[in-house]
């Protein structure tokens, strides 16, 4: 592998690891602050694709297609917790796996009916359309540098959020004792509300942040939700920072795999969870 | 009289089947220091809990501040300026001493900005030394006036004190018990419950002996004290 083709699959690792961080961390958030099995998290990933796909169908804009996007997400989260998920804090494991494993299947329904079982596209914005030329024949594309950027951003906002703000401090603090909180004059189910909403709109971000480069399909969340299972896992459950590094891993492993060993490339994930876990059996970072 | 802050009227709380308060009245005044005492298992918790919005009692009132609040959520009444130091620990462990403190952070209800971070830091020398330690690494004491700390952060008019002494070496129990004169001097009202009926009757203006869910008791620590046997009939004490 000459130097270039090393660099382009650095930036390609780089880049599916932080998308892969935009699922996992409301994923990791909501597991591990409210104790919830969300299988249903990879159908919000799926839903921002196919909003990216259908708002910009009809608005013939990207960036307006995400904004909205962003606004109906974050309402469906909203939602979502206050009308099904709140109600499944106490209840265990199981029931949560039965609710939300059922939901993959209503929003896929509901995909259906809306928008078709059809594989889609959408187009790069024109902008961000370019390429940048690295040797004579290679040449990385604008647009997946920008994906980058943009999670980087969305990376450090939310480590900020959850170190340095007082709300972060709240929703932590609830992970560890709920009714204390609330003995603080302190809201917890609305901060909690949010913090799903939050998830929720991460998921879908990604999904359509990715929607111009991978195609539109339906599915698509299922495959996503099991490999952010892995990262918070291997990330150690409700470390948004330990997700971080996990998905970046996870980005290289999966990434080189395919170049180095295309013969055995699905396993590298797995072996990677499996090595973590024999090291650290709760995950690189403990809660956070 | 002053004004009522916090009060129970006929309360019967339950858990599950079983029937915990039996009819309980309880009041608060603005500035009061209150002595809640009873046996193990007589129901203290429960009425502070009842109260609090963490139990919902099935029969009785329960106000704040002359509001009906009977099982309203612990956050609105906690706003109303009611702290609450639960038994046991109530720090959280996967928080910095600041943070936990930093996270209380709120005026009273009038306003009041009386108990700032630097206050708090002030009254409690200890917790200023361990700032960025997690809460889950301070001693037993510490983590006592970790919570009592944080308590003060939301400018309460009332204080509930919870066995905030249960378990702690005598020379940091008495350091607890200078501290809880120093906020009953700041003009705070306070509930404290606690197995040191000498040192609870030291400070209190009034004392509630429950026993078996009901008030057995209710006077001012002179008339218990006059009555001996009412000490060693309700608490087994001497
Ligand atoms: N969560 C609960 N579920 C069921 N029963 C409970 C619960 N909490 C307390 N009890 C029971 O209710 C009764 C009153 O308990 P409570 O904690 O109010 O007593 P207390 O006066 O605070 O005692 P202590 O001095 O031991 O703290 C006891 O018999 C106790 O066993
Ligand atoms: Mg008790």
């Amino acid at each position: 592998m000459d130097l270039t083709t090393f660099l382009i699959q650095l930036l390609n690792a780089l880049q599916y690891g932080l998308l892969l961080f935009l699922v996992a961390s409301g994923l990791t958030l909501i597991f591990g602050i409210m104790g919830i099995i969300n299988l249903a998290h990879g159908s919000f990933y799926m839903m921002g694709a196919y909003m990216a796909f259908a708002l910009t169908s009809a608005t013939g804009n990207l960036f307006v297609a995400i904004l909205l996007g962003i606004a109906l997400s974050a309402l469906i989260g909203f939602l979502l917790e206050w009308g099904l998920f709140s109600r499944l804090y106490k209840r265990d494991h199981l029931d949560q796996v039965l609710l939300t494993y059922g939901l993959i299947l209503v929003f896929e329904e509901i995909r259906s009916m809306i928008v078709g079982d059809d594989v889609h596209g959408v187009r790069i914005p024109e902008m961000l359309s370019a390429s940048i030329q690295l040797s004579e024949t290679l040449s990385y594309p604008v647009y997946r540098l920008f994906m980058s950027a943009v999670c980087i951003v969305l990376a450090v906002l939310m480590y900020w959020l959850i170190r340095h703000t007082r709300l972060g401090m709240m929703i932590r603090a609830g992970s560890s004792n709920r009714e204390m909180v609330q003995s603080l004059g302190i809201n917890i189910d609305l901060i909690y509300r949010l913090v799903f909403a939050l998830g929720v709109t991460l998921a879908a971000f990604a999904g359509m942040l990715a929607a111009p480069v991978s195609s539109v399909y339906p599915g698509m969340g299922n495959q996503v939700l099991i490999i952010c299972f892995v990262v918070v896992v291997i990330g150690g459950v409700g470390s948004v920072w330990g997700a971080l590094v996990a998905a970046l891993l996870i980005g290289l492993a999966d990434t080189f795999g395919k170049v180095i060993i295309p013969d055995y490339a699905g396993l590298t994930v797995y072996l990677l969870m499996a090595a973590v876990l024999l090291w650290r059996p709760e995950g690189i970072f403990r809660r956070i | 009289m002053s004004e009522t802050l916090l009060e129970a009227e006929g309360l019967h709380s339950f858990y599950g089947s079983s029937h915990i308060l039996h009819g309980i009245d309880f009041v608060v005044r603005r500035g009061e220091t209150i002595g809640l005492m009873g046996r193990n298992g007589m129901g203290k918790t429960t009425l502070i809990r009842s109260m609090l919005g963490h139990v919902r009692p099935r029969h009785g009132r329960v106000a704040v501040r002359g509001k009906t609040m009977t099982g309203s959520a612990p956050y609105l009444i906690a706003r109303k300026g009611i702290a609450y130091v639960p038994e046991g620990r109530g720090i959280f462990p996967n928080l910095s001493v600041r943070e936990n403190l930093l996270m209380a952070a709120k005026p009273g209800i009038d306003g009041r900005r009386d108990w700032t971070y630097e206050r708090v830091l002030e009254t409690f020398p200890r917790l200023g030394e361990r700032l960025t330690n997690g809460g889950g690494q301070l001693s037993g004491g510490e983590q006592q006036m970790l919570t009592i700390g944080r308590a003060l952060m939301t400018n309460p008019d009332v204080l509930i004190l919870d066995e905030a002494t249960e378990g702690l070496a005598p020379l940091i129990a008495k350091e607890i018990w200078y501290i809880v004169r120093q906020i009953r001097a700041t003009g705070i009202a306070t509930i404290v419950i606690d197995k040191n009926h000498a040192a609870v009757t030291s400070i209190s203006d009034r004392n509630v002996i429950l026993v078996k869910g009901k008030v057995a008791f209710e006077g001012s620590s002179a008339e218990l004290r006059a009555q001996p046997e009412l000490l060693h009939k309700h608490l087994g004490a001497g």
